[in-house]
Protein backbone atom coordinates (compact mmCIF):
# COMPACT_ATOMS: atom_id res chain seq x y z
CA UNK A 1 0.00 0.00 0.00
CA UNK A 2 1.34 3.52 -0.90
CA UNK A 3 2.69 5.65 2.20
CA UNK A 4 0.52 9.06 3.31
CA UNK A 5 3.39 10.90 1.43
CA UNK A 6 2.33 8.93 -2.00
CA UNK A 7 -1.22 9.47 -1.64
CA UNK A 8 -0.54 13.49 -1.05
CA UNK A 9 1.62 13.58 -4.10
CA UNK A 10 -1.21 11.31 -6.04
CA UNK A 11 -3.91 14.50 -5.09
CA UNK A 12 -1.72 17.14 -5.99
CA UNK A 13 -1.03 15.83 -9.09
CA UNK A 14 -4.41 15.10 -9.77
CA UNK A 15 -5.54 19.04 -8.49
CA UNK A 16 -2.71 20.61 -10.71
CA UNK A 17 -4.57 19.68 -14.11
CA UNK A 18 -7.38 21.75 -12.99
CA UNK A 19 -4.92 24.76 -12.91
CA UNK A 20 -6.24 26.41 -10.36
CA UNK A 21 -9.76 27.33 -11.70
CA UNK A 22 -11.73 27.78 -9.00
CA UNK A 23 -15.22 26.55 -11.07
CA UNK A 24 -13.63 23.26 -12.27
CA UNK A 25 -11.96 22.94 -8.69
CA UNK A 26 -15.15 23.04 -6.90
CA UNK A 27 -17.05 20.87 -9.05
CA UNK A 28 -14.22 18.62 -8.89
CA UNK A 29 -14.08 18.52 -5.18
CA UNK A 30 -17.73 17.97 -5.40
CA UNK A 31 -17.63 15.12 -7.61
CA UNK A 32 -15.16 13.59 -5.19
CA UNK A 33 -18.22 14.06 -2.43
CA UNK A 34 -20.76 12.08 -4.83
CA UNK A 35 -18.40 9.10 -4.80
CA UNK A 36 -17.88 8.60 -1.08
CA UNK A 37 -18.74 5.16 0.84
CA UNK A 38 -21.91 5.21 2.24
CA UNK A 39 -22.01 6.15 5.66
CA UNK A 40 -23.43 3.66 8.16
CA UNK A 41 -26.97 5.22 9.33
CA UNK A 42 -26.88 3.82 12.75
CA UNK A 43 -23.98 6.42 13.26
CA UNK A 44 -25.43 9.37 12.01
CA UNK A 45 -25.64 10.68 15.38
CA UNK A 46 -25.51 14.17 17.10
CA UNK A 47 -22.48 12.63 19.35
CA UNK A 48 -20.68 12.14 15.75
CA UNK A 49 -21.02 15.51 14.45
CA UNK A 50 -17.65 17.15 14.52
CA UNK A 51 -17.90 20.41 15.91
CA UNK A 52 -16.31 23.30 14.83
CA UNK A 53 -17.76 22.88 10.90
CA UNK A 54 -20.22 25.43 9.50
CA UNK A 55 -22.02 22.37 7.53
CA UNK A 56 -22.69 18.84 9.44
CA UNK A 57 -19.89 16.41 9.19
CA UNK A 58 -20.46 13.12 10.71
CA UNK A 59 -17.43 10.85 11.45
CA UNK A 60 -16.70 7.51 12.78
CA UNK A 61 -14.23 4.81 13.06
CA UNK A 62 -13.59 1.03 13.74
CA UNK A 63 -10.56 -0.58 13.68
CA UNK A 64 -9.02 -3.34 11.35
CA UNK A 65 -6.25 -5.62 11.90
CA UNK A 66 -4.70 -2.51 13.62
CA UNK A 67 -5.45 -0.14 11.33
CA UNK A 68 -8.30 3.07 11.62
CA UNK A 69 -10.93 2.91 8.94
CA UNK A 70 -12.67 6.05 9.01
CA UNK A 71 -16.30 7.22 7.39
CA UNK A 72 -17.86 9.86 7.63
CA UNK A 73 -20.66 12.17 5.29
CA UNK A 74 -21.67 15.27 4.95
CA UNK A 75 -24.98 17.23 4.43
CA UNK A 76 -23.02 19.67 1.57
CA UNK A 77 -21.29 18.11 -1.20
CA UNK A 78 -18.26 20.38 -1.34
CA UNK A 79 -17.49 19.32 2.61
CA UNK A 80 -18.50 15.83 1.60
CA UNK A 81 -15.60 15.88 -0.98
CA UNK A 82 -13.07 17.29 1.31
CA UNK A 83 -13.50 14.99 3.65
CA UNK A 84 -13.05 12.32 1.14
CA UNK A 85 -9.52 14.13 0.22
CA UNK A 86 -8.45 13.40 4.11
CA UNK A 87 -10.65 9.58 3.89
CA UNK A 88 -8.41 9.05 1.00
CA UNK A 89 -4.90 9.82 3.05
CA UNK A 90 -5.48 8.75 6.74
CA UNK A 91 -8.01 5.61 6.17
CA UNK A 92 -6.35 2.31 7.08
CA UNK A 93 -3.39 3.76 8.65
CA UNK A 94 -1.64 2.66 11.75
CA UNK A 95 -2.66 5.13 14.74
CA UNK A 96 0.99 5.96 14.71
CA UNK A 97 1.12 6.95 11.05
CA UNK A 98 -2.22 8.85 11.52
CA UNK A 99 -0.69 10.63 14.41
CA UNK A 100 2.40 11.63 12.73
CA UNK A 101 1.10 12.46 9.08
CA UNK A 102 1.62 15.96 8.13
CA UNK A 103 -1.03 16.97 5.28
CA UNK A 104 1.11 19.20 3.13
CA UNK A 105 -1.73 18.38 0.35
CA UNK A 106 -4.13 20.89 1.61
CA UNK A 107 -1.59 24.07 1.47
CA UNK A 108 -0.33 22.70 -2.43
CA UNK A 109 -3.47 22.29 -3.89
CA UNK A 110 -4.51 25.75 -2.57
CA UNK A 111 -7.54 24.56 -0.52
CA UNK A 112 -7.07 27.50 1.83
CA UNK A 113 -7.96 29.77 -1.15
CA UNK A 114 -10.59 27.65 -2.59
CA UNK A 115 -12.82 27.14 0.01
CA UNK A 116 -12.20 30.20 2.33
CA UNK A 117 -11.63 30.52 5.48
CA UNK A 118 -14.71 29.80 7.41
CA UNK A 119 -14.67 26.14 5.86
CA UNK A 120 -10.71 26.02 6.24
CA UNK A 121 -11.56 26.07 9.88
CA UNK A 122 -13.88 23.04 9.31
CA UNK A 123 -11.45 21.37 7.20
CA UNK A 124 -8.69 21.89 10.26
CA UNK A 125 -11.74 20.54 12.57
CA UNK A 126 -12.12 17.70 10.79
CA UNK A 127 -8.47 16.70 10.75
CA UNK A 128 -8.21 17.23 14.60
CA UNK A 129 -10.99 14.88 15.10
CA UNK A 130 -9.70 12.11 12.55
CA UNK A 131 -6.63 12.82 15.07
CA UNK A 132 -7.92 12.18 17.79
CA UNK A 133 -9.45 9.33 17.55
CA UNK A 134 -5.84 7.83 15.83
CA UNK A 135 -4.81 8.75 19.86
CA UNK A 136 -7.58 7.04 21.16
CA UNK A 137 -6.84 4.21 19.32
CA UNK A 138 -3.23 4.35 20.23
CA UNK A 139 -3.57 4.86 23.84
CA UNK A 140 -5.66 1.41 23.69
CA UNK A 141 -2.69 -0.29 21.78
CA UNK A 142 -0.25 0.57 24.96
CA UNK A 143 -2.47 -0.77 27.23
CA UNK B 1 -38.15 57.68 -16.18
CA UNK B 2 -36.09 54.95 -17.29
CA UNK B 3 -32.50 54.73 -15.41
CA UNK B 4 -29.47 54.49 -17.41
CA UNK B 5 -28.07 51.57 -15.77
CA UNK B 6 -24.69 52.15 -16.86
CA UNK B 7 -23.87 55.42 -16.03
CA UNK B 8 -24.91 54.62 -12.68
CA UNK B 9 -22.56 51.73 -12.38
CA UNK B 10 -19.59 53.74 -13.27
CA UNK B 11 -20.59 55.72 -10.18
CA UNK B 12 -19.46 52.33 -8.24
CA UNK B 13 -15.96 51.57 -8.42
CA UNK B 14 -16.13 48.52 -6.76
CA UNK B 15 -18.27 46.75 -9.42
CA UNK B 16 -15.44 47.07 -11.91
CA UNK B 17 -13.36 44.40 -11.32
CA UNK B 18 -12.97 40.24 -12.06
CA UNK B 19 -13.52 37.92 -9.53
CA UNK B 20 -12.22 34.55 -9.64
CA UNK B 21 -11.28 35.38 -13.66
CA UNK B 22 -14.90 36.50 -14.15
CA UNK B 23 -16.51 39.86 -14.27
CA UNK B 24 -17.71 40.71 -10.56
CA UNK B 25 -21.72 40.32 -10.32
CA UNK B 26 -23.01 41.61 -6.71
CA UNK B 27 -26.21 40.06 -5.84
CA UNK B 28 -26.04 40.36 -1.99
CA UNK B 29 -27.61 43.43 -2.00
CA UNK B 30 -30.04 42.62 0.83
CA UNK B 31 -26.68 42.32 3.22
CA UNK B 32 -25.14 46.09 2.36
CA UNK B 33 -25.21 48.01 -0.84
CA UNK B 34 -21.97 48.88 -2.76
CA UNK B 35 -21.17 52.57 -2.58
CA UNK B 36 -21.44 55.24 -5.14
CA UNK B 37 -18.15 57.65 -5.89
CA UNK B 38 -19.59 60.19 -4.00
CA UNK B 39 -19.89 58.72 -0.68
CA UNK B 40 -16.46 57.84 -0.94
CA UNK B 41 -15.13 61.30 -1.86
CA UNK B 42 -17.25 62.66 1.04
CA UNK B 43 -15.31 59.91 3.45
CA UNK B 44 -11.97 61.27 2.70
CA UNK B 45 -12.49 64.99 2.11
CA UNK B 46 -14.27 64.99 5.70
CA UNK B 47 -11.08 63.59 6.84
CA UNK B 48 -8.28 65.47 4.69
CA UNK B 49 -10.36 69.17 5.44
CA UNK B 50 -12.52 69.18 8.00
CA UNK B 51 -12.09 66.39 10.75
CA UNK B 52 -13.19 68.08 14.49
CA UNK B 53 -15.64 67.32 16.91
CA UNK B 54 -18.71 68.30 16.61
CA UNK B 55 -21.01 70.15 18.70
CA UNK B 56 -19.48 72.81 21.56
CA UNK B 57 -15.84 73.56 19.28
CA UNK B 58 -14.96 77.11 19.27
CA UNK B 59 -13.39 76.86 15.99
CA UNK B 60 -13.59 76.56 12.67
CA UNK B 61 -13.26 73.39 11.70
CA UNK B 62 -15.36 72.21 14.96
CA UNK B 63 -17.87 74.54 13.22
CA UNK B 64 -18.14 73.39 9.79
CA UNK B 65 -17.92 69.70 11.11
CA UNK B 66 -21.35 70.12 13.38
CA UNK B 67 -23.12 71.90 10.13
CA UNK B 68 -21.98 69.36 7.74
CA UNK B 69 -23.31 66.32 10.39
CA UNK B 70 -26.34 68.42 11.34
CA UNK B 71 -27.32 68.75 7.73
CA UNK B 72 -27.90 65.01 6.79
CA UNK B 73 -30.24 65.19 10.37
CA UNK B 74 -32.24 67.48 8.26
CA UNK B 75 -31.36 65.08 4.57
CA UNK B 76 -32.90 62.17 6.85
CA UNK B 77 -36.13 63.85 7.98
CA UNK B 78 -37.05 64.84 4.77
CA UNK B 79 -36.08 61.15 3.42
CA UNK B 80 -38.32 60.20 6.10
CA UNK B 81 -40.69 62.81 5.98
CA UNK B 82 -40.57 63.15 9.93
CA UNK B 83 -42.09 66.53 11.46
CA UNK B 84 -38.86 67.58 13.07
CA UNK B 85 -35.31 67.37 12.72
CA UNK B 86 -35.12 66.47 16.59
CA UNK B 87 -37.00 63.65 16.21
CA UNK B 88 -33.76 61.79 14.24
CA UNK B 89 -31.46 59.70 16.25
CA UNK B 90 -28.02 58.23 14.69
CA UNK B 91 -27.65 54.88 15.79
CA UNK B 92 -25.06 52.03 14.97
CA UNK B 93 -27.14 50.94 12.81
CA UNK B 94 -31.25 48.99 12.99
CA UNK B 95 -29.82 46.62 15.67
CA UNK B 96 -28.73 49.37 17.51
CA UNK B 97 -31.94 51.28 16.90
CA UNK B 98 -34.05 48.54 18.40
CA UNK B 99 -31.88 47.73 21.11
CA UNK B 100 -32.56 51.35 22.62
CA UNK B 101 -36.02 50.94 22.00
CA UNK B 102 -36.28 47.45 23.83
CA UNK B 103 -33.47 49.28 26.40
CA UNK B 104 -35.22 52.52 27.20
CA UNK B 105 -39.28 52.35 25.97
CA UNK B 106 -39.03 48.51 27.23
CA UNK B 107 -37.27 49.01 30.27
CA UNK B 108 -39.26 51.95 31.45
CA UNK B 109 -43.36 51.56 30.66
CA UNK B 110 -42.75 47.46 30.68
CA UNK B 111 -44.40 45.51 33.58
CA UNK B 112 -45.20 41.67 33.81
CA UNK B 113 -47.69 40.50 31.55
CA UNK B 114 -47.34 43.23 29.12
CA UNK B 115 -47.43 42.11 25.69
CA UNK B 116 -45.30 42.16 22.33
CA UNK B 117 -46.06 41.31 18.94
CA UNK B 118 -43.50 40.59 16.62
CA UNK B 119 -44.07 38.30 13.34
CA UNK B 120 -42.34 35.03 11.81
CA UNK B 121 -40.66 37.32 9.51
CA UNK B 122 -38.46 38.66 11.89
CA UNK B 123 -34.70 38.99 11.69
CA UNK B 124 -33.19 37.93 14.67
CA UNK B 125 -32.25 41.30 15.89
CA UNK B 126 -36.25 42.14 15.89
CA UNK B 127 -36.22 38.90 18.19
CA UNK B 128 -33.78 39.02 20.62
CA UNK B 129 -33.76 42.16 22.33
CA UNK B 130 -37.25 41.37 23.04
CA UNK B 131 -36.85 37.81 24.28
CA UNK B 132 -34.36 40.00 26.56
CA UNK B 133 -36.81 42.84 27.83
CA UNK B 134 -39.64 39.80 27.91
CA UNK B 135 -37.17 37.62 30.23
CA UNK B 136 -36.29 40.66 32.43
CA UNK B 137 -39.91 42.25 33.24
CA UNK B 138 -41.54 39.10 32.93
CA UNK B 139 -43.57 40.37 29.57
CA UNK B 140 -45.00 37.63 27.12
CA UNK B 141 -43.75 37.50 23.30
CA UNK B 142 -46.57 36.55 20.52
CA UNK B 143 -45.84 36.16 16.67
CA UNK B 144 -47.85 36.89 14.08
CA UNK B 145 -47.69 33.16 11.90
CA UNK B 146 -47.31 33.57 8.02
CA UNK B 147 -49.05 31.79 5.14
CA UNK B 148 -46.84 29.03 3.02
CA UNK B 149 -46.12 32.17 0.46
CA UNK B 150 -45.01 33.85 2.95
CA UNK B 151 -47.44 36.76 3.57
CA UNK B 152 -48.26 37.95 7.43
CA UNK B 153 -51.90 36.21 8.58
CA UNK B 154 -53.76 39.21 9.54
CA UNK B 155 -56.69 36.97 10.71
CA UNK B 156 -54.20 35.72 13.42
CA UNK B 157 -52.84 38.86 14.04
CA UNK B 158 -55.76 40.36 15.56
CA UNK B 159 -56.66 37.55 17.74
CA UNK B 160 -53.13 37.98 19.32
CA UNK B 161 -53.81 41.77 20.20
CA UNK B 162 -55.29 42.95 23.44
CA UNK B 163 -55.20 45.74 25.66
CA UNK B 164 -52.25 44.28 27.19
CA UNK B 165 -50.30 44.25 23.92
CA UNK B 166 -47.67 47.36 24.24
CA UNK B 167 -45.46 47.04 21.36
CA UNK B 168 -45.91 45.62 17.99
CA UNK B 169 -43.08 45.34 16.02
CA UNK B 170 -42.34 44.39 12.55
CA UNK B 171 -40.92 44.14 9.64
CA UNK B 172 -40.94 46.86 6.87
CA UNK B 173 -39.96 44.35 4.28
CA UNK B 174 -38.30 40.77 4.54
CA UNK B 175 -34.86 40.09 4.50
CA UNK B 176 -35.13 36.26 3.71
CA UNK B 177 -38.23 36.47 1.59
CA UNK B 178 -38.49 40.16 0.01
CA UNK B 179 -42.12 39.66 1.58
CA UNK B 180 -43.34 43.57 2.18
CA UNK B 181 -45.74 43.81 4.82
CA UNK B 182 -48.77 45.24 4.96
CA UNK B 183 -48.17 48.18 7.52
CA UNK B 184 -50.36 51.07 7.61
CA UNK B 185 -53.06 48.40 8.99
CA UNK B 186 -50.93 46.88 11.38
CA UNK B 187 -50.20 50.02 12.99
CA UNK B 188 -53.99 51.79 12.88
CA UNK B 189 -55.08 48.36 13.96
CA UNK B 190 -51.83 48.35 17.12
CA UNK B 191 -53.00 51.94 17.81
CA UNK B 192 -56.81 51.01 18.26
CA UNK B 193 -55.90 49.06 21.13
CA UNK B 194 -52.98 51.38 22.57
CA UNK B 195 -50.26 49.66 21.47
CA UNK B 196 -47.10 51.64 20.09
CA UNK B 197 -45.35 50.18 16.91
CA UNK B 198 -42.16 50.00 15.85
CA UNK B 199 -41.01 49.70 11.92
CA UNK B 200 -38.02 47.74 10.98
CA UNK B 201 -37.16 49.08 7.78
CA UNK B 202 -34.21 48.24 7.14
CA UNK B 203 -34.75 46.64 4.10
CA UNK B 204 -37.69 48.79 2.95
CA UNK B 205 -35.74 51.79 2.98
CA UNK B 206 -33.80 51.76 0.18
CA UNK B 207 -36.58 50.78 -2.17
CA UNK B 208 -40.06 51.91 -0.45
CA UNK B 209 -41.12 55.53 0.15
CA UNK B 210 -41.50 56.16 3.51
CA UNK B 211 -43.59 58.88 5.25
CA UNK B 212 -43.52 58.66 8.93
CA UNK B 213 -46.31 60.90 9.40
CA UNK B 214 -48.33 59.33 7.03
CA UNK B 215 -47.85 55.89 8.28
CA UNK B 216 -48.02 57.01 11.66
CA UNK B 217 -45.51 54.67 13.51
CA UNK B 218 -44.39 55.43 16.79
CA UNK B 219 -40.65 54.22 15.57
CA UNK B 220 -38.68 53.46 12.42
CA UNK B 221 -35.24 51.98 12.07
CA UNK B 222 -33.04 51.52 9.30
CA UNK B 223 -29.03 51.17 8.50
CA UNK B 224 -27.49 53.63 6.18
CA UNK B 225 -25.40 50.87 4.49
CA UNK B 226 -28.55 49.33 3.28
CA UNK B 227 -28.96 52.29 0.96
CA UNK B 228 -25.47 53.17 -0.57
CA UNK B 229 -24.16 54.71 2.60
CA UNK B 230 -21.14 53.96 4.52
CA UNK B 231 -21.56 50.46 7.46
CA UNK B 232 -21.76 51.44 10.85
CA UNK B 233 -24.51 53.74 10.71
CA UNK B 234 -28.17 54.17 11.41
CA UNK B 235 -31.15 55.63 11.73
CA UNK B 236 -33.80 56.14 14.80
CA UNK B 237 -37.02 58.18 13.92
CA UNK B 238 -39.53 58.35 17.08
CA UNK B 239 -42.29 60.56 17.17
CA UNK B 240 -41.13 63.37 20.18
CA UNK B 241 -43.15 63.04 23.18
CA UNK B 242 -42.06 59.08 22.79
CA UNK B 243 -38.45 59.93 22.67
CA UNK B 244 -38.96 62.54 25.38
CA UNK B 245 -40.75 59.97 27.66
CA UNK B 246 -38.01 57.64 27.27
CA UNK B 247 -35.07 57.75 29.78
CA UNK B 248 -31.44 57.96 27.78
CA UNK B 249 -29.65 55.17 26.48
CA UNK B 250 -26.01 55.45 27.54
CA UNK B 251 -24.33 57.68 30.00
CA UNK B 252 -21.31 60.07 28.98
CA UNK B 253 -20.78 62.87 26.83
CA UNK B 254 -23.57 65.24 24.60
CA UNK B 255 -26.50 63.65 26.26
CA UNK B 256 -25.81 65.57 29.35
CA UNK B 257 -27.39 69.45 30.48
CA UNK B 258 -25.53 69.52 33.53
CA UNK B 259 -23.55 67.15 35.69
CA UNK B 260 -22.49 67.60 39.43
CA UNK B 261 -21.36 64.38 41.15
CA UNK B 262 -24.94 64.48 43.31
CA UNK B 263 -27.36 64.70 39.88
CA UNK B 264 -27.51 64.80 36.44
CA UNK B 265 -29.82 66.40 33.92
CA UNK B 266 -29.89 65.30 30.76
CA UNK B 267 -29.92 67.08 27.50
CA UNK B 268 -32.80 67.46 25.26
CA UNK B 269 -33.48 64.92 22.10
CA UNK B 270 -32.42 63.81 19.72
CA UNK B 271 -28.70 64.33 22.35
CA UNK B 272 -30.02 62.69 24.90
CA UNK B 273 -30.10 59.44 22.71
CA UNK B 274 -26.26 60.49 21.17
CA UNK B 275 -23.80 59.94 24.13
CA UNK B 276 -20.41 59.90 23.23
CA UNK B 277 -18.60 61.20 19.70
CA UNK B 278 -20.98 59.97 17.15
CA UNK B 279 -19.80 58.64 13.88
CA UNK B 280 -18.91 61.98 12.17
CA UNK B 281 -17.59 60.91 8.54
CA UNK B 282 -19.92 58.52 7.97
CA UNK B 283 -22.83 60.62 8.84
CA UNK B 284 -21.98 63.41 6.80
CA UNK B 285 -20.64 60.96 3.57
CA UNK B 286 -24.60 59.75 4.19
CA UNK B 287 -25.68 62.84 2.65
CA UNK B 288 -24.32 61.68 -0.65
CA UNK B 289 -26.46 58.12 -0.33
CA UNK B 290 -29.64 60.46 0.28
CA UNK B 291 -28.82 62.54 -2.40
CA UNK B 292 -28.06 59.43 -4.73
CA UNK B 293 -31.11 57.93 -4.40
CA UNK B 294 -33.39 61.31 -4.49
CA UNK B 295 -31.41 62.29 -7.60
CA UNK B 296 -32.82 59.13 -9.36
CA UNK B 297 -36.05 58.89 -7.48
CA UNK B 298 -37.42 55.87 -5.84
CA UNK B 299 -40.59 55.20 -8.18
CA UNK B 300 -37.38 54.24 -11.02
CA UNK B 301 -35.27 52.45 -8.67
CA UNK B 302 -38.06 50.43 -8.07
CA UNK B 303 -39.43 50.14 -11.25
CA UNK B 304 -36.23 48.97 -12.74
CA UNK B 305 -35.22 46.15 -9.62
CA UNK B 306 -38.90 45.15 -9.90
CA UNK B 307 -38.58 44.38 -13.46
CA UNK B 308 -35.20 42.26 -12.78
CA UNK B 309 -37.12 40.25 -9.95
CA UNK B 310 -39.91 39.62 -12.01
CA UNK B 311 -37.79 38.48 -15.33
CA UNK B 312 -34.98 36.10 -12.54
CA UNK B 313 -38.06 34.33 -10.85
CA UNK B 314 -39.81 33.87 -14.34
CA UNK B 315 -36.69 32.59 -16.04
CA UNK B 316 -35.35 30.49 -13.13
CA UNK B 317 -38.50 29.40 -12.33
CA UNK B 318 -38.10 27.11 -15.66
CA UNK B 319 -35.07 25.22 -14.22
CA UNK B 320 -35.89 22.00 -13.02
CA UNK B 321 -35.14 21.73 -9.67
CA UNK B 322 -35.50 25.38 -8.81
CA UNK B 323 -37.35 26.01 -5.38
CA UNK B 324 -38.51 29.55 -4.67
CA UNK B 325 -39.19 30.15 -0.76
CA UNK B 326 -41.13 33.25 -0.34
CA UNK B 327 -43.76 34.26 -3.04
CA UNK B 328 -45.15 36.71 -1.83
CA UNK B 329 -47.57 38.99 -4.39
CA UNK B 330 -45.96 42.04 -2.85
CA UNK B 331 -42.22 41.89 -2.55
CA UNK B 332 -39.21 44.22 -2.66
CA UNK B 333 -36.17 43.29 -5.47
CA UNK B 334 -35.14 39.50 -3.04
CA UNK B 335 -35.10 36.52 -4.29
CA UNK B 336 -35.04 33.39 -2.09
CA UNK B 337 -34.04 29.51 -3.55
CA UNK B 338 -33.40 26.41 -3.09
CA UNK B 339 -32.18 23.93 -5.86
CA UNK B 340 -33.53 19.92 -5.22
CA UNK B 341 -30.83 17.69 -3.74
CA UNK B 342 -28.16 20.54 -2.92
CA UNK B 343 -27.18 22.06 -0.48
CA UNK B 344 -27.74 25.98 -0.25
CA UNK B 345 -23.67 26.34 0.62
CA UNK B 346 -22.81 24.53 -2.28
CA UNK B 347 -24.98 26.17 -4.56
CA UNK B 348 -23.07 29.84 -3.60
CA UNK B 349 -20.07 28.66 -3.44
CA UNK B 350 -20.15 27.41 -7.46
CA UNK B 351 -22.12 30.53 -8.24
CA UNK B 352 -19.09 32.40 -6.65
CA UNK B 353 -17.00 30.50 -8.89
CA UNK B 354 -18.98 31.89 -11.98
CA UNK B 355 -18.14 35.59 -10.11
CA UNK B 356 -21.54 35.52 -9.10
CA UNK B 357 -22.27 37.26 -5.23
CA UNK B 358 -24.97 35.58 -3.18
CA UNK B 359 -25.92 35.06 0.25
CA UNK B 360 -26.62 31.20 1.80
CA UNK B 361 -27.73 30.20 4.87
CA UNK B 362 -30.66 31.56 7.57
CA UNK B 363 -29.72 35.12 6.74
CA UNK B 364 -30.42 35.72 10.71
CA UNK B 365 -33.94 34.68 10.12
CA UNK B 366 -33.53 30.84 11.97
CA UNK B 367 -37.54 30.43 13.20
CA UNK B 368 -38.49 31.47 9.81
CA UNK B 369 -36.55 28.68 8.29
CA UNK B 370 -37.64 26.03 10.66
CA UNK B 371 -41.10 27.62 9.67
CA UNK B 372 -40.56 26.34 6.52
CA UNK B 373 -38.64 23.34 7.48
CA UNK B 374 -35.71 24.52 5.65
CA UNK B 375 -31.99 25.21 7.13
CA UNK B 376 -31.26 28.43 4.76
CA UNK B 377 -31.82 29.23 1.13
CA UNK B 378 -29.72 31.00 -1.90
CA UNK B 379 -30.79 34.75 -1.25
CA UNK B 380 -30.07 36.80 -4.83
CA UNK B 381 -30.67 40.15 -3.79
CA UNK B 382 -30.93 42.77 -6.80
CA UNK B 383 -29.91 47.06 -6.62
CA UNK B 384 -30.31 49.11 -8.77
CA UNK B 385 -26.97 48.99 -10.63
CA UNK B 386 -27.71 45.16 -11.78
CA UNK B 387 -28.59 44.55 -14.81
CA UNK B 388 -30.74 42.24 -17.57
CA UNK B 389 -27.46 41.10 -18.51
CA UNK B 390 -26.10 40.00 -15.08
CA UNK B 391 -29.80 38.13 -14.47
CA UNK B 392 -28.91 35.75 -18.08
CA UNK B 393 -26.02 35.10 -15.81
CA UNK B 394 -27.49 34.29 -12.67
CA UNK B 395 -29.82 31.94 -14.84
CA UNK B 396 -27.09 30.52 -16.97
CA UNK B 397 -24.52 29.19 -13.48
CA UNK B 398 -27.85 28.06 -11.68
CA UNK B 399 -29.35 26.17 -14.87
CA UNK B 400 -25.81 24.47 -15.05
CA UNK B 401 -25.70 23.78 -11.12
CA UNK B 402 -29.19 22.55 -11.24
CA UNK B 403 -28.08 19.87 -13.91
CA UNK B 404 -25.56 18.26 -11.78
CA UNK B 405 -28.44 17.11 -9.65
CA UNK B 406 -31.69 17.22 -11.82
CA UNK B 407 -30.70 15.40 -14.94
Amino acid sequence: MTDIKQVQEEIIDEFSILEGDRESTIFYIMELGNKLADYPEEARLDENLIKGCQSKVWLTTEEKDGKVVFKADSNTDITKGLISLLIRVLSFRSPKEIIDAELYFIEKIGMGNIIGSQRSNGLAAMIKQMKLYAIAYQSKLNV
Amino acid sequence: MTLNIQNIREQFPVLDQEVNGKPLIYMDNAATTQKPKEVLEALSDYYTHDNSNIHRGAHTLADRATRAYERTRSLVKDFLNAAEEEEIIFTKGTTEGINLVASTFGRKFFTEGDEIIISTLEHHSNIVPWQMLCEEKGAILKVIPINEKGELLLDEFDKLLTNKTKLVSVVHASNALGTINPIEEIISKSHAVGAKVLIDGAQSSAHLDIDVQALNCDFFVMSAHKIYGPTGLGVLYGKREVLESMPPYQGGGEMIKEVTFEKTTYNEIPFKFEAGTPNIADVIAFQKAIEFVNKLGKANIRNHEESLLNYATEQLSLIKGFIPVGTASKKVSVLSFLIEYMHPFDVGMMLDASGIAVRTGHHCTQPLMNRFEIEGTVRASFSVYNTKEEIERLIESVSKIAKLKNK
